[in-house]
C-alpha cells in the first residue's frame, strides 16, 4: 500500500493542474458551443454556470398593439418578447437612472404615461391618451439571468452555414482516402515481407526515405500533373479521385511500414506451411495474412482515417472550395475569416468538426495508441 | 452532392482496386493450370500485381515530385527557363524568408523540447495515482483534434477585447482580474510566436505522453525498488535512472515531433496567416504557390529548404534500417 507521503500528494496536485491546463480551452469550446449567441458575445463561457446579474435594454410595443379598456389606454406585453427564465429585480426609464425603481412597481414617463414592469419580463403600460408614437419606448432592466444552453447553434451551423455538407464531403474525402492506403499497401507489405524479388531491398530502403520527405516537395509538381491531366482529358483536376489518390500516395509511405513492421513479425513457418500446401501468394494474402492482420489493419485505419479527417493543405490544395467538395478543415477555416467574431458559428463548427474524431478517440482509443507506438513516423 | 451519389462515388473508388486485385490473382491462377511449368514467370507476374499499383502511387507522388522540385527551383516562375540560381539568390535577400527561416529555429527549439519534458513528467505522475489514466486520456485528446479546429479553440481561449469591455477570452479575462491591462496576444510580434508554439505543445504532448507510458512500463521494477531501498529520492530516480533508461524512447519522440514541427502549416495558416511576423517556410511556400498566380521556382525552394531540414533525420533513419537489416 502507498502512504500518503508529500511526494504523493505533490505528484496528484502537479498531475491535476497539468489536467486541468489541458481540459479547460476544450471545455470552454463545448460550453460555448451551447450558450445563446447573444450572451456569448458579451461574456465569458466560465460565466454561464452561475445565476449572473445583467443590464439590459428593451424596448417596449408601439401603439399598434393598444387597446382601450374603460376611459384607459393600454399596451401589454413582455419585454423579452417571450419568457426566458430572467428575473428582472430592477428597471429604468431613463438612461441616467437605469435602475430607479424596484420591480413590481410603476414608473412614469416624462409624457405622463406609467408603466409597471413584472419580475418575469411582462409589462402594462398605461396612458389617458391614445398612444401616437409607433416605435415603443426604451426600458432598462437589470435581470438575474440562470443558466441557460441551447441547441440553437448547432442548427444554424449545419443547416445554414453549409457545414453539414463539409461534413459529409469530408466523409467522402476520407473513407477512399483510408481503405484504397489499407488495399494496396497490404499487397505491397506483404510482397516486401514474404516474397523474394530484384530490387527489394531498395524498395525498402526508399520507402523508409518517403517516410520523412515533407508534403510540401510533392505539391507544386503533383498540382501540374493534375492541371495537365485536366487539360488533356478535358475533366475538372481538382476533384474526389484526385484527393483519394493524393491521399493515398502522402499516407503510403507510412501505411506500408507500419504493415510491414507487423507482418515481419508473422511466424515464417506457416507460409512455408502454406507453400508446401500449394497455396499461391494470393491465398496464402487472403486466408492467413488478413485474418491475422486484423488489429493491425484497425490501427492504421485509424491513424490514416484521423489524419486524412484533421489535414488541411491536401485538402486545401486539390480540392475546389465549392459547396459540394469543401472539407470541414477547409470550412473552418473561411468562417474563421469571415465570421472571425462570431463566435458562436465558430466554436459550434469547431466542435462539430471534432465529433468524428472524438468519437473515435475514446471508442478506439486502444488501437489508436498501438499504432501510435508502432511508430507512426508521418511524412 | 447529396449523400447518396457520395456514397456511390466512395464505393465505386474502393471497389476498383478490390477488383484489381482480384481480377488479376484470378487470372493469373487460371492461365497457370494450363501452363504448370512456368513457375518461374508465374512467380514474377504475381510480384509485379503485388507492388505495382503502390509502387506507381509511389513514384507519382513521392519520388517523381522530389526530383521535379529540385529541378524547379533551378526555372523560372513558370518553371520554363532556366534561371540558375536566381531564385536562391531572391531567397538570401527576402526579409520574409529570414523570418520564416528564424521563426521555424524557433519552433524546432522550443515545441520538440518542451512537449517531450511534458509528455515524461506527465508519464511518470500518472503512473503513481490511480486516476492516472483517466489524466492520460484527457492530455491525449487534443492529438485526436485538427489543427484548424485546435486553432479555434485558442484562438477563443487568446480573444482580446478593449480595455473597458467584459473579456470573453480566457487568458485576457486572467490578465484582467490580476489587475493588468488586456492584450492582443496573437499581435505582439515575436511573443506571438510562443502563443502559436503553445498550440502545438499542446496536442504533441499527448503523443510524447503515451509512447513514454508505454516505454516506462519496461523499466524493471526490481531497479527502481533497489534505488528506493537504497533511499534515493523520486526526483533523483527520474534524473538518475529513468532519463537514462529511456535514452532510444526520448529520441525517437523528439525526431517525430521535430518531423511535424517542420511542416508547420495549419496552425499559422488558421489563426494568424503569417501576420504580425509569425510566417514559417511552410506557410511562405503556400503563399507562393498561389501569389500573383504562382511563383513554381520560388515555392520549390522553400520546399527544398524543409527537406534539407528533414535530411539529418533521413540519413539516421536509414543508418538505424540498416543496422537492423545486419541483425
Amino acid at each position: 500500500m502507498k502512504k500518503l507521503t508529500f511526494t504523493s500528494i505533490f505528484s496528484q496536485l502537479l498531475l491535476l493542474i497539468f489536467v486541468i491546463v489541458w481540459i479547460v480551452p476544450t471545455f470552454g469550446l463545448f460550453i460555448s458551443s451551447l450558450r445563446d449567441k447573444d450572451v456569448l458575445a458579451i461574456s465569458g463561457w466560465w460565466t454561464s454556470f452561475t445565476t449572473t446579474e445583467v443590464n439590459e435594454i428593451y424596448r417596449t410595443e408601439g401603439n399598434e398593439s393598444q387597446i382601450k379598456e374603460g376611459d384607459h389606454y393600454y399596451i401589454k406585453g413582455n419585454l423579452f418578447g417571450e419568457d426566458k427564465g430572467k428575473q428582472i429585480f430592477r428597471f429604468g426609464v431613463t438612461s441616467k437612472n437605469i435602475d430607479e425603481f424596484e420591480v413590481g412597481s410603476t414608473a412614469i414617463f416624462k409624457d405622463k404615461t406609467k408603466i409597471t414592469v413584472f419580475e418575469n419580463g411582462d409589462y402594462i403600460w398605461k396612458s389617458q391618451e391614445e398612444f401616437k408614437k409607433k416605435k415603443g419606448k426604451r426600458v432598462f432592466v437589470s435581470a438575474k439571468s440562470p443558466p441557460s444552453f441551447t441547441l440553437d447553434n448547432y442548427k444554424e451551423v449545419l443547416f445554414k452555414e453549409g457545414l453539414g455538407q463539409a461534413f459529409l464531403n469530408t466523409f467522402a474525402v476520407a473513407l477512399p482516402s483510408t481503405l484504397i492506403p489499407l488495399i494496396i499497401c497490404s499487397f505491397f507489405a506483404y510482397a516486401l515481407t514474404w516474397m523474394k524479388f530484384y530490387g527489394r531491398d531498395i524498395l525498402l530502403a526508399s520507402i523508409i526515405a518517403s517516410l520523412v520527405v515533407p508534403l510540401q516537395m510533392s505539391l507544386i509538381p503533383i498540382l501540374t500533373v493534375y492541371n495537365d491531366f485536366g487539360a488533356l482529358f478535358g475533366v475538372a483536376a481538382k476533384s474526389y479521385p484526385g484527393i483519394w489518390m493524393a491521399h493515398t500516395g502522402f499516407g503510403l509511405a507510412s501505411t506500408t511500414f507500419l504493415l510491414w513492421n507487423f507482418l515481419k513479425s508473422l511466424p515464417s513457418e506457416m507460409m512455408e506451411a502454406a507453400k508446401v500446401d500449394g497455396a499461391t501468394h494470393y491465398d496464402t494474402f487472403l486466408k492467413i495474412v488478413v485474418p491475422l492482420s486484423i488489429p493491425a489493419f484497425a490501427s492504421i485505419f485509424i491513424l490514416q482515417f484521423l489524419w486524412v479527417w484533421n489535414d488541411l493543405l491536401v485538402g486545401l490544395v486539390f480540392l475546389d472550395k465549392h459547396p459540394s467538395e469543401i472539407i470541414l478543415t477547409a470550412k473552418l477555416k473561411e468562417l474563421l475569416g469571415s465570421r472571425g467574431e462570431n463566435w458562436e458559428i465558430l466554436t459550434t463548427g469547431a466542435f462539430v468538426s471534432m465529433t468524428v474524431p472524438l468519437f473515435i478517440f475514446f471508442s478506439l482509443q486502444r488501437y489508436f495508441i498501438r499504432g501510435l507506438v508502432a511508430g507512426s513516423i508521418k511524412g | 452532392m447529396n449523400i447518396f451519389s457520395l456514397a456511390i462515388t466512395v464505393l465505386i473508388g474502393v471497389l476498383f482496386f478490390v477488383i484489381f486485385f482480384h481480377l488479376s490473382n484470378f487470372l493469373l491462377d487460371y492461365f497457370r493450370v494450363r501452363a504448370t511449368k512456368k513457375f518461374e514467370l508465374e512467380n514474377s507476374i504475381r510480384v509485379i500485381i503485388f507492388i505495382a499499383p503502390a509502387f506507381i502511387v509511389l513514384f507519382i507522388f513521392i519520388l517523381y515530385p522530389v526530383f521535379e522540385t529540385i529541378r524547379l527551383s533551378f526555372y523560372d516562375k513558370q518553371g520554363e527557363s532556366f534561371v540558375g540560381l536566381y531564385n536562391y539568390a531572391w531567397a538570401i535577400k527576402d526579409p520574409d524568408f529570414k523570418r520564416s527561416i528564424i521563426n521555424n529555429l524557433g519552433w524546432l527549439l522550443v515545441v520538440p523540447t518542451l512537449s517531450t519534458f511534458f509528455g515524461l513528467v506527465i508519464a511518470n505522475l500518472a503512473d503513481r495515482v490511480w486516476w492516472g489514466s483517466i489524466a492520460k486520456s484527457i492530455i491525449f485528446m487534443p492529438m485526436a483534434i485538427s489543427f484548424v479546429g485546435a486553432g479555434v479553440i485558442w484562438k477563443f481561449m487568446y480573444d482580446y477585447r478593449g480595455p473597458g469591455d467584459q473579456q470573453i477570452g480566457l487568458l485576457n479575462a486572467i490578465t484582467v482580474n490580476l489587475g493588468f491591462e488586456p492584450q492582443a496576444w496573437l499581435t505582439i510580434p515575436i511573443w506571438n510566436n510562443f502563443f502559436l508554439m503553445a498550440i502545438m505543445i499542446w496536442i504533441q504532448t499527448g503523443l510524447a505522453l503515451v509512447i513514454f507510458s508505454a516505454a516506462l512500463r519496461t523499466i524493471p521494477s526490481e531497479t527502481l525498488d533497489a534505488a528506493r531501498i537504497d533511499g534515493a529520492s523520486e526526483l533523483k530516480i527520474f534524473w538518475r535512472i529513468i532519463i537514462p533508461y529511456l535514452e532510444q524512447t526520448i529520441l525517437v519522440i523528439w525526431t517525430i515531433i521535430t518531423l511535424l514541427v517542420l511542416k508547420v502549416f495549419d496552425i499559422i495558416y488558421a489563426m494568424t496567416n503569417g501576420q504580425w511576423q509569425t510566417e514559417v517556410l511552410a506557410n511562405l511556400m503556400y503563399d507562393w504557390m498561389f501569389r500573383g498566380g504562382g511563383d513554381t521556382g520560388r515555392g520549390s525552394v522553400l520546399a527544398f529548404c524543409i527537406l534539407i531540414g528533414v535530411t539529418p533525420i533521413l540519413a539516421w533513419n536509414l543508418y538505424r534500417h540498416k543496422q537492423d537489416q545486419k541483425v
